[in-house]
């Protein structure tokens, strides 16, 4: 395949960026996408231009290093990360344009990496079950409904990209904010905590600027591992009681 | 740098050291002098670790915000003892290259974690794990390790479950098991495919947990390129800021590497694409020592490379090998045929055929060596990449047959769309193509029992350490000694270390100090003023060609000599002749990979010179030269049964070998057969 590529190239964060054009041939549809970046950042090595940044790690679609937005669409036209799309998604001729993630809260580090540390922070502030290591209860001591031990699986496989904040119109990580609460408060064990968890998640998310949700849906439709939209009704209804119950 | 601790060639050969003509690495190594694990606990195998918790002496709630810890690493391993060490009171820093502490390899892990719990009581106990894991490891580790290992093995499951880990459970809500990698009890515990996944974040919210309780401060983006040593103590780390380009001294009372393995010095892996030796090797070169660096797994069921631009293998997990049917066929000819169309006669289920009661759940490194064998006969299918075909087919029309569509997505849930989603054919119509990858080292550096380097104040948990998995590791238990590593023993034998604190203040400006972050800076600078002519990928590529060539399924005594001399002078052009583009100041991936790139050819070179000494096939180590009449691996307990412990001479010297014996009390030594 050839393809021609447009690609956001900013040299740091206090640079200003811009598109640029590139033109790549004997693209094999066998290529993972990353694959064929890594294939133009020979060329451009070998002509002695600085090769494009991006993040990746696991090529896998579990660490959540990868995220590029792709014709407009968040990890591109499939429901998978950016390093499992491949190009024999892509047809021959195209143009492919390529950016980074856009979100306030995801300020451009380089090229296409974005800085996502405002995810950590957020965790900080609740996303955990306070149990020192050494004093937990015997494992079968609770016993967890299948049910919801099923769901409360299904919303922690979570990878964390901020695919959901970039295809979001508000900036909005309520997607990323529900799945968590909702993986702990489905459990026994994430009850004590329940309240404060919400409340302070919520606080520190719009602290770093990320913005209010208004139910459009954008978020779930890129979300690589399909969490789904009702958490962030469950996040909103968590955040009624927690209210209600004083905090 | 102090004289490596050496003996002289006739005390060496007095000793059997040189012992004649099996001495295959003579010439590549210096003999050592024996080493010996100086704490290595005695009495009865199941009272020596609780005597070495009460022996290791405390430290005082209100001392230990003043003693400070660095932990280079937030996997399994690392972000399990950060947290841990945050919640006792410590001052810790915890670096990882990723953009943040949840990415780390360990997420990638998919099968499961082991534990001795026995809720299916089903015969398992602690010994029975233990048991297990020193027969899976081939009788070459240490046996006090892996007794420790399966003791606190059930604390895991515990500590993970209160965590909100959402292992799988049964319906009356209890967790469920299975069995993994061909042992006989159910003892594995998993969360679907994503074991690795759940259980990494549970550790790492409860490392976030430690970072707002002011405990834990995180370093993300941060590579360790050096290990500060002063006064022969580990005292700190030189890291850069891979956003800033900054290189920046971190000074700390104890040093942790939890830094993963380093599979990637073969390329092609199933590691993630940053998994690196530098933290170790920096370390190896400050005085650790390396242990059976040559130890390498290498798993069956992995996705065929496509072509030459494949930048990483991905594991298909092991547990379809319980209902797909390996084969390729009879005949070359049908190689390229569509495999619908080739009749049940012209297969050969080479597995089935080949071993018959195991057939196709033969470990790992028997169904990885059988399948490069019937490659390399020229029966291989799939695409030709440099002219072989190397893949075989993982067949499950019968099982399809047996179970239907249906039963089978359920029990294997999303690998067949993974399948899919990678090669473009459909698992469900035409057979999956397998072929073996690199995917876990049990070599790594040396510790004691204290999970002390032979550095005093350096500790390695985790894949980084060599300590628990002999030459071969079962399915299912990196997780475990990564979690157990982290959670349950570092924390009470690191105690030991700092109740000598407080130790002497050092300060930016030592000596010793400044030379460390001088080579650092020193090594980046010639990196990008080589300005050659080729990248640091195609070196990276060629390294793994040659590793994987000599040193990957079966080494021989001339492959490896050759391969050596192959990295040797492939290293001497890197220098000469890498282009690295960019400046220091930004974020520089190829900047970054030249540093990695840089060790792992150092690393190779003691990988063969390691592989070449241990004239036996051990676990995953396979010798052509010590093998049975019909091809099976033979292991040479009276020569083999040690360690191998290497310790860096410098730059121009070849390494000694120290060996430290293997003594079972509590098992004895059985090989092991499949037929
Ligand atoms: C695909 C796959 C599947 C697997 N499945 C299983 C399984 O089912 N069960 C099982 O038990 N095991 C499995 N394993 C093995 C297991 O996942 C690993 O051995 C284990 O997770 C390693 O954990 P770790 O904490 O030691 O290191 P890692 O998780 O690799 O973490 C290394 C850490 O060190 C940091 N680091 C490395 N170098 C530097 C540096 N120079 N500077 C700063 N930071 C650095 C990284 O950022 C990272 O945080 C699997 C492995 C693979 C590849
Ligand atoms: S919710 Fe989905 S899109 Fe958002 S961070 Fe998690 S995995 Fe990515
Ligand atoms: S690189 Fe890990 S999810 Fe894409």
């Amino acid at each position: 395949m050839n393809l021609t590529l447009k690609i956001w190239r900013q040299p740091d964060a206090s640079s200003a960026g811009a598109m640029h054009t590139y033109q790549l041939s004997d693209v094999s549809p066998d290529m993972s996408f990353l694959e064929m970046l890594d294939v133009l950042n020979e060329q451009l090595n070998e002509k002695g231009e600085d090769p494009v940044a991006f993040d990746h790690d696991c090529r896998e679609g579990i660490c959540g290093s990868c995220g590029l937005m792709i014709n407009g669409d968040a990890h591109g036209p499939e429901v998978t990360t950016t390093c499992q799309l491949h190009m024999r998604s892509f047809s021959d001729g195209e143009t492919i344009t390529i950016e980074p993630w856009r979100s306030d809260a995801f300020p451009v580090i380089k090229d296409l990496v974005v800085d996502r540390s405002a995810f950590d922070r957020i965790v900080q502030q609740g996303g955990y079950i306070s149990v020192n290591t050494g004093s937990a209860p015997e494992a079968h001591s609770v016993p967890v409904p299948r049910e919801d031990a099923l769901r409360a699986f299904n919303v922690a496989t979570c990878i964390g990209c901020g695919a959901c904040v970039a295809a979001c119109p508000n900036g909005s990580a309520s997607l990323f904010m529900g799945a968590k609460i909702t993986h702990l408060g489905e459990l026994p064990q994430g009850q004590p905590e329940r309240d404060s968890r919400v409340v302070n998640m919520v606080a520190q998310h719009d602290h770093e600027g990320f913005g209010g949700c208004t139910n459009i849906g954008a978020c779930t439709a890129a979300c690589p591992k399909e969490i789904p939209l009702d958490v962030i009704s469950q996040l909103n209804k968590d955040l009624r009681t927690a209210i209600r119950h004083g905090h | 740098m102090d004289m490596p601790d050496t003996v002289s060639a006739a005390e060496a050969s007095a000793s059997g050291f040189l012992d004649g003509d099996y001495d295959d690495a003579a010439g590549y190594y210096t003999p050592g002098t024996p080493l010996v694990d100086t704490k290595a606990p005695e009495g009865p195998i199941a009272e020596r670790w609780q005597n070495r918790k009460f022996e290791a002496r405390l430290v005082n709630p209100s001392n230990r915000r003043k003693l400070s810890i660095i932990i280079v690493g937030t996997g399994l391993a690392g972000a399990s003892a950060a947290a841990t060490l945050g919640e006792a009171g410590y001052n810790v820093k915890s670096f990882c290259y990723q953009d943040s502490p949840r990415r780390a390899h360990s997420i990638a892990a998919q099968g499961g974690i082991n534990a001795a719990k026995n809720y299916k009581e089903d015969g398992d106990s602690v010994h029975r794990l233990f048991y297990d894991t020193v027969k899976g490891g081939d009788y070459r580790s240490r046996e006090s390790n892996v007794y420790r290992l399966a003791e606190v093995s059930t604390n895991i499951i515990d500590q993970c479950v209160a965590q909100g880990v959402p292992f799988a459970r049964e319906y009356g809500g209890l967790l469920d098991n299975r069995s993994f990698g061909g042992v006989q009890v159910s003892r594995t515990f998993y969360a679907r495919g994503q074991t690795g996944q759940q259980l990494l974040i549970g550790a790492y919210q409860a490392l976030e947990r430690q970072v707002s309780a002011g405990t834990v401060t995180t370093y993300t983006r941060h590579e360790m390129m050096e290990l500060i040593t002063v006064d022969g103590k580990a005292r700190g780390i030189i890291a850069r800021d891979m956003v800033t380009g900054a290189v920046e001294t971190h000074l700390a009372d104890v040093v942790v590497l939890a830094s993963g393995g380093y599979g990637n010095v073969f390329y092609l892996s199933t590691n993630a694409m940053g998994c690196n030796v530098t933290a170790a090797w920096r370390a190896h070169r400050k005085g650790a020592y390396m242990a059976n660096p040559c130890y390498t797994q290498i798993h069956p069921t992995c996705i065929p490379v496509s072509g030459s631009h494949q930048s990483k293998l991905t594991l298909m997990s092991e547990s379809l090998r319980n209902d797909g049917r390996i084969w390729v066929p009879k005949n070359q000819a049908d190689c390229d045929k569509d495999p619908r169309e080739i009749p049940e006669e012209d297969r050969d289920y080479y597995l089935e055929r080949i071993y018959p009661s195991f057939g196709n759940l033969v470990p790992r490194d028997i169904a990885s060596r059988a399948a490069k064998n019937v490659c390399d006969e020229g029966r291989g299918v799939g695409p030709e990449v440099d002219g072989v075909r190397r893949g075989v087919y993982l067949d499950f029309s019968a099982a399809i047959e047996r179970l239907g569509k249906k039963g089978i997505t359920e029990k294997y849930d999303n690998l067949f769309d993974m399948y899919e989603r990678i090669t473009g054919e459909n698992p469900f119509e035409v057979p999956m193509r397998i072929y073996p990858a690199v995917h876990y080292v049990m070599g790594g550096l040396w510790v004691d029992y204290d999970l002390q380097s032979t550095i005093p104040g350096l500790f390695v948990t985790g894949e980084a350490n060599f300590s628990d998995h002999g030459a071969n590791r079962l399915g299912a238990s990196a997780l475990m000694q990564g979690l157990a590593d982290g959670y349950f023993v570092l924390p009470h034998t690191i105690r030991d270390y700092l109740a000598d604190g407080p130790f002497e203040e050092i300060t930016e400006d030592h000596p010793a100090v400044v030379e460390a972050r001088e080579s650092v800076k020193g090594r980046i600078d010639h990196f990008l003023s080589v300005n050659g002519t080729r990248s640091v990928d195609s070196y990276h590529r060629e390294l793994g060609n040659i590793m994987w060539e000599y040193c990957g399924m079966e080494r021989t005594e001339t492959g490896l000599k050759k391969a050596i001399d192959l990295i040797r002078s492939l290293k001497d052009d890197f220098y000469r002749n890498v282009k690295v583009l960019g400046s220091a100041e930004t974020l520089n991936q190829s900047l970054e990979k030249a540093g990695r790139v840089a060790d792992f050819f150092e690393l190779g070179e003691l990988m063969c010179i390691d592989a070449l000494n241990r004239r036996e096939s051990c676990g995953g180590h396979f010798r052509g030269e010590s093998q049975t009449e019909d091809g099976e691996a033979l292991r040479h307990d009276d020569e083999y049964a040690y360690v191998a412990a290497w310790e860096w001479a410098g730059e121009d010297s070849i390494p000694v070998l120290h060996k430290e014996d293997l003594v079972y009390t509590a098992i004895e030594m059985k090989q092991r057969s499949y037929k």
